[in-house]
């Protein structure tokens, strides 16, 4: 039983917090930044080499730097970045003592020496085989045992943040239902538990298989477990850094949920829905039926996207009602031309919002549409479409965050405050453009994890469109842009950690433990005579956007041969 | 607040913002017209994939796909060595991919329909037909039938694009699609 | 984590809350559904079908 020795209270906040899970949620927040600075610098060099005028890195070193990259970034720094946010939105969040500290550093450690291995296996180049390593090609087998070793980790974090749930059940630490930032925590959980279940299911065989006690994996069963993973993991993402966005537009606004209702049952379409749209990477297999790509890669019937378009609307309306109640109500905008830009906590979490709606989500599901798929599959498009979800939306989201962790958790001050503030437009711009000039590329037939599109070494010869060079350049400048945006992340969260002005001693727990900047003015955040005219103009924008690209594409489709 | 547990204990029964309910609305209608116009496409659209596919082994694909090159070979490509293949319209036509090729080049006639037979020998390979750009995943152990009827004459390349190891960049083949003779 | 303890009144006059609230409130029926659903419908359907690739003629 945890003693009152063991919490301190913040004094920016009144949160009660966890000393344990404190330290655990630093542990996990330094260990994501230092893999996002490994894996951001393989990412750098591969679009650098990918841009014909540079062609940075030979082909052995740019296979082996992509696969590098998408692990590095896309599990290491994704993946213990969210443990920190499962661990605040349990514990802290709920003020409640985290379960088990000793199993979350057990999980941690695990983490750590298979996301090290992993690396070590890519580096030694006997492992070059893509994040998605498919059968039959092989990897050295210390590859897969570090995924399997971090993804176990991972598992007993998870299971961590759900008997801290318990543990602040039990020991009524909160009154009535869990808060919506520990609800989103909680899909990001459930949808873990069946992420790395796939993961455990197809890695183990396959590991076995590499060190040749099992004879044969079957592709096309692996495909299918590992995406179960693959995109799964995708969608932890997308529900933590939709948690994220509800958590900093509170603690930055004091923006409250339109309707808790409304936003947890969008929470539940992703917990029953979200980990189907697997499906969207087997839409050209061969052997799989209509029926089930249908069925699967919409989500059943987009209940899963109707969640998503639901985040839309409630997490810009949110803060356009506390704006609006903090008296910005001239006109449709003001409420956002007002808001804190200068805020990087602010300015990450709104870009991440809208970079993702109309980058990351509109081509999340045109790719997804079973017959446009053929159009996309396999090329360019596809990094283009999850660079737009998980840079510009999951990263940058995070790195907001990390902008309120540090002075609430590490209780450092921002070093470099105005390299801060610039950060994530700098970073967010750079996304952007990575986004869209891949996916500009890729609509023009660019073949994605490909070293030469001048196919100088080939028997036949085939020139792209010269547009695609043009894409591909402009892709490269834009990667610099992006992984300047991360360097200074990188300096200024480092520099805050070790460098920055300490804040206050925590202080005693006389202190009020209700937040100061929240002042509820209204029992339901939109309730009343609060209308939300900007917000509607915004997702007005966003659905026009959306409907027109679609049917382009399906136009697009049109002109194709005809197959069937 | 989003951090805070709800400060109603019950509030499934708040009362819902009509401009949200609205959004929410459109929304479903918008995700059932996408569900739809998927199904609809099979119905009066021209580009779906049938999923036929067939369990073969590498060895038994490779001998038939030689079978037909040798049959209805008509050239061979410049100096390449690779012999280019015309079926016959309305026919089964073969292509393999290996590291790193597509083999054997294929010869069809535009406005006729061809059953085209594709597997791969070893590892798994990306068929992305370009400047057409339709991209289809190639298995080891599977092979995907589909018919297709080209609708334009030309050369069209067919590039790999899953990563197959370090020729995976020079991993290219070719459809020629002619007039009728 | 029983569920009678989260049915008793709170504050003497609390009524139960509707049923669709004790499902969200519920996290291992949603942990269960969130595992079970994506499980039937996305990998055991996939290798049924799978399984029932037939042999090339």
């Amino acid at each position: 039983m945890a003693t009152q020795a063991q919490f301190r209270i913040c004094p920016d906040t009144g949160l009660k917090v966890h000393l344990p899970a404190q330290a655990l949620i630093k542990a996990n927040a330094v260990a994501a930044v230092v893999f996002l600075a490994i894996g951001g610098l393989f990412g750098l060099s591969v679009a650098l080499t990918r841009w014909p005028a540079v062609h940075l890195l030979p082909a052995e070193w740019f296979y082996l730097a992509l696969t590098a990259h998408g692990a590095d970034v896309l599990l290491f720094w994704i993946i213990f970045f969210e443990m920190a946010v499962l661990y605040f939105a349990s514990a802290i969040l709920l003020g409640s003592r985290l379960a088990a500290p000793k199993m979350g550093w057990l999980a941690f450690i695990l983490m750590l020496v298979g996301a090290v291995t992993a690396n070590i296996a890519v580096l030694q180049g006997e492992s070059s085989v893509m994040f998605t390593s498919y059968v039959p090609m092989k990897a050295a087998p210390h590859f897969y045992l570090g995924l399997i070793l971090f993804a176990v980790g991972a598992l007993i974090g998870v299971f961590v943040f759900f008997g801290t749930l318990i543990v602040a059940k039990d020991e009524r630490t909160y009154e009535g239902s869990i808060p919506l930032v520990t609800f989103g925590a909680l899909t990001a959980a459930i949808i873990a538990v069946f992420t790395i279940a796939c993961g455990a299911i197809i890695l183990v065989p396959t590991f076995l298989w590499s060190i040749g006690i099992i004879s044969h994996i079957d592709p096309l069963t692996y495909k299918v477990v590992w995406w179960g993973m693959g995109h799964s993991s995708q969608q932890i993402n997308v529900s933590a850094h939709v948690a994220v966005w509800y958590a900093i537009a509170a603690i930055v606004l004091g923006a409250k949920p339109l309707s808790e209702k409304v936003s947890r049952t969008a929470f539940f379409f992703y917990i029953l829905f979200l980990q189907l749209a697997s499906a969207h990477h087997l839409l050209v297999e061969p052997g799989i039926s209509s029926e089930w790509k249908i069925f699967n890669t919409s989500y059943a019937m987009y209940l899963a996207v109707l969640g998503s378009m639901i985040h839309g609307l409630t997490v810009p309306g949110s803060i356009e009602a506390a704006q609006r109640r903090k008296g910005y109500t001239n006109g449709i905008f003001e409420w956002l031309r007002k808001a804190p830009w200068g805020n990087p906590a602010f300015a990450g979490m709104f870009l991440s919002l809208v970079m993702f709606g109309f980058l990351g989500g509109i081509t999340g599901v045109i790719l997804g549409t079973e017959q446009l798929n053929m159009l996309m599959h396999n090329t360019l498009y596809v990094p283009g479409h999850f660079h737009g979800t998980v840079v510009a939306g999951t990263t940058l989201a995070f790195m907001a965050m990390t902008y309120l962790v540090v002075p609430l958790i590490f209780r450092r001050e921002l070093v470099l405050p105005r390299l801060a503030q610039w950060q994530p437009y700098l970073f967010g711009i750079g996304a952007a453009g990575i986004s869209l000039f891949m996916m500009g590329a890729g609509t023009l037939g660019v073949a994605r994890r490909h070293w030469d599109i001048t196919f100088t070494d080939a028997r036949l010869s085939f020139d792209v469109p010269a547009g695609a060079f043009l894409m591909m350049g402009l892709n490269g400048i834009c990667a610099i842009l992006a992984a300047l945006g991360g360097l200074a992340y990188v300096v200024v969260v480092v520099g805050s950690i070790l460098f920055g002005k300490r804040k206050d001693a925590p202080a005693p727990a006389a202190r009020p433990a209700t937040p100061p900047m929240a002042s509820p003015i209204a029992s339901y955040g939109g309730e009343g005579t609060l209308k939300l005219p900007g917000t509607m103009v915004l997702v007005s924008v966003f659905f026009v956007a959306f409907v027109l690209y679609y049917y382009v594409n399906w136009k697009y489709l049109a002109s194709v041969w005809p197959l069937r | 607040m989003a951090i805070h547990p709800p400060k109603q204990m019950i509030w499934w029964h708040e009362p819902v913002e009509r401009s949200e309910l609205v959004w929410i609305a459109v929304a479903f209608l918008w995700g059932l017209v996408m569900f739809g116009t998927m199904v609809a496409w099979h119905f009066v659209g021209k580009q779906n994939l049938s999923n036929e596919a067939y369990r073969i082994t590498p060895d038994v694909f490779q001998a038939r796909t030689e079978a037909a090159a040798e049959k209805y070979k008509v050239r061979e490509e410049g100096n390449t060595g690779i012999p280019v293949v015309r079926p016959p319209p309305g026919g089964d036509a073969y292509m393999l991919a290996r590291l790193w090729e597509w083999w054997p080049i294929l010869e069809l006639e535009k406005g006729q329909s061809y059953r085209l037979h594709i597997s791969s020998l070893d590892w798994q390979h990306g068929f992305s037909l370009q400047p057409t750009n339709v991209n289809l995943q190639i298995h080891p152990g599977y092979e995907m039938v589909l018919t297709v009827t080209p609708d334009a004459a030309g050369q069209f390349t067919v590039v790999c694009n899953e990563f197959c190891g370090i020729g995976h960049h020079t991993m290219i083949g070719r459809i020629y699609v002619v007039d009728k003779k | 984590m029983s569920e009678s303890a989260r049915e008793e009144p709170k504050h003497g006059g609390e009524p139960r809350p509707p049923v669709m609230q004790r499902i969200l409130d519920n996290p291992f029926l949603l942990l269960f559904l969130g595992v079970t659903i994506p499980t039937v419908f996305y990998v055991l359907w996939a290798v049924m079908e799978l399984t029932q690739i037939p042999i090339a003629k």
